[in-house]
């Protein structure tokens, strides 16, 4: 038994090592193709495919054996200079990389390498060889010219080959069907199917698969396994080494309990368990270039087949994210960089018609920025008409005439996610993309992301992906609603709203019987929390005259959510529901809250389907994209008075909270003042203090509202007089730009505001607060 | 001799059941229940297992008898399946026992159906009946047959 175990080890780790080395090998045989001979690289991939066929000699794969060998026939003389870099040569020896990978796969799925053998590659291959060439010159060019016109092709697994690996034909069928192929000029899979091998679903399948390349049935063994930096692995062995060290310091003192001690151990704990939070994370880390490392390939082949040159840059593939991530944005992302060749891109001839260049440019990039990755995908091609769209939408009858009229280019660009427009194909011809968009932002959303889409006719479109770091643990909102709690992701939070008595019973109104609520000239569809469960209202305690609405979004549909209390942020690890439970729309899963009882995870996207919400058509999609539009141009700004007379604005995205703090709260460290927030010590500093020509009052006020600053090394609170509202303010039209502390100034609400510039403010503090304040150990600080 | 089973035996209402002990992973006191909205009736909620989230089915419920009473504490018998632990309620724990494959007999037709379809057999014992739980059909709660 062992033996066996022992073989199944050594071809595992060989699939593994190949088809990483595959990857390179594609990528190498690229810049050949682009940048013409290199004796490194033939070199590398000769070292490759020749390692490759010894292992699958030794192991007993003879078709792959064989297969591998003409290449590696081939590659000899590349190497040796005998036979040039050709384009017939790279695409042979690119349909090699295919064939291996397909047989790799069917190794791993069947533990055999299959009965396709690739005779018609090995013919190409062979009358590629010059020696071979000379001495087969005439049974090589015979076979070459071999009916199998898919292989021929060299950028698709043949279907032939393809449905038998499937299992959904057999071999001697596919031969008797290729022969008859050549009396007639039906496809393959037509005869296959008239012939009764197979049914015309298989067919289609296959064809899809076929259509996708290679990287759709991607092997499970690769994806199993990750590749983990040992300085990392060394880092978490010592966390765990302290956190025994920390477990049994809290053991020994059982029994004669001493405070202090005790508080030093947990908090020990804490800072550990955080530690060991990060460093586990990150061991699920994988670059981006993962993923990116098929684009090369797939523009490659995609460009070649649409007759156009595309050249394909790629930046940031360093950037990492957890493997899951990964995972689920590989499928969107093929989709849209396919997309941007086969309808972004001109062809040459267009584009030198357009006095561009015939090459067209492809750039990827991906970049870290507030906690999320951004992935931009551009093109420098014809562009997006908002106009064909519109037309599109109306005839479709997703939106109407006159709202279209009134819709921005940008409203209208945005179009392009709606699920109605997406399956016309028409549409792709107009417009350029469509086909399957909605479904690339279902999937980029299902993961917390989001998606925004820019275009300018005739010079391009680009695409901003933004996804979240990881999945599993994620920042919530945690609610109480019928004596229950509840937690609402914090990707779907837009705002809150609190109503006060009066103000409540005014501002909620009624359309027929749906409640909504105007907030900022707009109507707001509002779900009561406790409805929408269909729990008891009255079962937990909730002061009448207050209203808390969360105002969330699901597919860019914004609405209000009625609930009894809003509790806090926190960081929750999600956990998914057991079976019995799978069907609750409303639910995403649950956590377990910091007193060890269960509270469940609210799908905001569930809940507004079961109430109705994303379903009413035209409306909805118009006030979505309106909403994402503006909120691409426009800046969130929360205007405070810092004094009677001056009001400022902070940029709403660098505010982590806002607090209330009051005077006696208020304790000192040195000559700073700090306020005890969250266990931690925040400092306070207060903003008039801080700008220009202001003569500071706050001093005297009892309890003032405080801006919570946070980023990965400090938090800061900056104390204002009053926070006065939230507006929503045109990038590029406002005001004159500042000086110093102030980006800019402008006239908001009909007063004069300078807005501030949180970065040289912070650059200003970092000399001012003291050091030990500035770093995570916020928690050490408070007992040293 | 034919190899005699193990049941882990407890009581509902006046019901004496039993679950192969080999699917119980343990037995537990009650603990804090967070009640999920919307879920199927028979589910009382969810319970936190040292860390792992397990939905709790009322066995009373299940089987369409009465409600326990409230001062009544249920205890946990948490089983293995397929997709994970779950909790089942009971009134009461009793002992594990051994019973013998030739006292077993299969469901009188009698029994209410939604009943005689989470029951495996009944086993004649000296005290009395044993009813053996049909594991899987128990813990089958899906949203779809409230």
């Amino acid at each position: 038994m062992d033996g066996v175990n022992d073989t199944a080890e050594i071809v595992k780790d060989f699939l593994i090592e190949s088809l990483e080395g595959l990857d390179q090998v594609d990528q190498d045989l690229m810049d050949l193709e682009r940048e013409g001979p290199d004796a490194e690289r033939i070199g590398r991939i000769f070292r490759c495919v020749h390692t490759l066929k010894g292992t699958c000699g030794f192991l007993g794969f003879s078709v792959l054996e064989s297969v591998t060998h003409v290449g590696e026939n081939l590659l000899v003389e590349l190497r040796d200079g005998t036979t040039a870099v050709t384009p017939e040569v790279v695409d042979a020896l690119l349909a090699l990389v295919d064939a291996i990978r397909l047989m790799l796969n069917l190794i791993e799925q069947t533990g055999t390498d299959g009965e396709p053998t690739f005779q018609a590659l090995i013919a190409r291959l062979t009358a590629l060889t010059r020696e071979h060439a000379d001495a087969h010159g005439a049974a090589a060019a015979a076979a070459a010219s071999m009916p199998t016109s898919e292989t021929a092709e060299g950028t698709h697994p043949p279907i032939g080959e393809l449905m038998v690996a499937r299992g959904d034909v057999t071999a001697s069928d596919v031969s008797a069907a290729l022969h008859e192929q050549e009396q007639s000029d039906a496809l393959l899979g037509e005869i296959l199917v008239q012939r009764g091998y197979t049914s015309p679903a298989a067919v289609r399948e296959a064809l899809d698969v076929q259509e996708n390349n290679v990287d759709i049935k991607s092997s499970a063994i690769a994806d199993s396994s990750i590749r983990v930096d040992v300085a990392l692995l060394d880092k978490l062995m010592n966390l765990v080494g302290e956190l025994v060290l920390a477990r049994n310091q809290l053991l020994q003192s059982d029994g004669r309990f001493d405070a202090a001690a005790h508080t030093g151990t947990t908090q020990r704990l804490n800072l550990i368990t955080t530690e060991l939070q990060e460093g586990v994370m990150k061991t699920r880390m994988q670059p981006i270039g993962n993923v990116w490392n098929k684009f090369p390939r797939v523009v490659r082949d995609l460009a070649q087949a649409c007759g156009k040159q595309v050249v394909l840059e790629m930046a940031g593939a360093e950037t990492e994210l957890d493997k899951t991530i990964i995972e689920a944005i590989k499928d969107p992302l093929t989709h849209i960089v396919r997309n941007a060749v086969d309808h972004g891109v001109e062809t040459p001839i267009e584009r030198v018609r357009h006095g561009k260049s015939p090459e067209g440019r492809l750039i990827i990039r991906a970049f870290h920025e507030g906690g999320k990755v951004n992935i931009e995908i551009r093109d420098d091609g014809r562009g997006i008409d908002p106009e064909a769209i519109k037309a599109k939408a109306i005839s479709m009858g997703a939106v109407r005439a006159d709202a279209a009229a009134q819709m921005s280019d940008r409203e209208a660009l945005h179009l392009i996610f709606h699920a109605g427009l997406s399956t016309a194909k028409t549409v792709t011809n107009v417009s350029g993309r469509g086909v399957g968009m909605d479904v690339v932002r279902t999937n980029i959303e299902r993961i917390g992301g989001s998606l925004e889409v820019s275009s300018v006719v005739g010079n391009g479109t680009t695409l901003r992906i933004k996804i979240p770091l990881t999945l599993a643990i994620i920042p919530g909102l945690i609610v109480t609603t019928g004596g229950s709690r509840f937690v609402i992701p914090q990707v779907n939070l837009l705002e809150l709203v609190r109503l006060e008595g009066a103000d409540a019973v005014a501002r909620i109104e009624r359309v027929y019987d749906a409640p909504v609520l105007r907030l900022r000239g707009r109507l707001l569809p509002l779900i009561t929390l406790t409805e929408a469960l269909g729990v008891d209202r009255h079962c937990g305690k909730s002061t009448d005259d207050v209203t808390n609405i969360v105002v969330v979004q699901a597919e860019g549909t914004a609405f209000g959510v009625i609930v009894d209390a809003i509790n806090d942020t926190e960081e929750i690890v999600v956990k998914p529901l057991s079976v019995q439970l799978k069907g609750i729309a409303a639910f995403a899963g649950a956590t377990i809250m910091g007193d060890g009882r269960v509270a469940l995870i609210l799908d905001v996207h569930g809940l507004a389907q079961s109430r109705g919400l994303l379903a009413r058509g035209d409306r909805q999609a118009e006030s979505r994209v309106d909403q994402r539009a503006q909120e691409a141009h426009s800046q969130q700004l929360l205007l405070v008075a810092v004094d009677d007379t001056h009001i400022v604005a902070f940029p709403l995205d660098a505010i982590a909270r806002l607090e209330e703090i009051r005077s006696s709260q208020i304790e000192w460290t040195g000559s700073q003042e700090v306020v005890q927030y969250r266990k931690r010590i925040l400092p306070v500093v207060r903003l008039d203090e801080m700008l220009e020509g202001i003569i500071p009052s706050l001093g005297r006020a009892e309890s003032m509202p405080l801006i919570v600053y946070e980023d990965s090394t400090r938090s800061i609170g900056f104390a204002v007089q009053r926070i006065l509202d939230v507006v929503a303010v045109e990038m590029d039209t406002v005001g004159a730009s500042g000086t110093g502390m102030v980006a800019r100034t402008a006239v908001i609400q009909g007063r004069v505001t300078d807005v501030l510039d949180v970065q040289s403010l912070l650059a200003t503090l970092d000399g001012r607060l003291p050091a030990s304040l500035d770093t995570v150990h916020h928690d050490e600080a408070a007992h040293a | 001799m034919p190899e005699t089973t193990q049941f882990c035996t407890f009581r509902v209402d006046d019901l004496f059941l039993g679950i192969d002990v080999q699917r119980v992973q343990e037995v537990i006191r009650s603990l804090e229940i967070t009640s999920v909205p919307l879920a199927p009736s028979s589910v009382e909620g969810l319970i936190n297992l040292r860390g792992q989230i397990v939905t709790a089915i009322d066995l009373r419920r299940r089987l369409g008898l009465t409600s326990r009473l409230s001062e009544h504490e249920p205890m946990h018998v948490v089983v293995r399946g397929d997709d994970g632990a779950v909790s089942l309620m009971v009134d009461s724990i009793e002992d594990v026992i051994e019973v013998d494959p030739r006292d077993f007999e299969r469901v009188p037709e009698s029994i209410e159906p939604s009943v005689r379809d989470l029951l495996a057999g009944v086993y004649k014992l000296d005290t009395g009946l044993l009813l053996a739980l049909q594991t899987d059909r128990a813990v089958a709660v899906t949203t779809a047959t409230i």
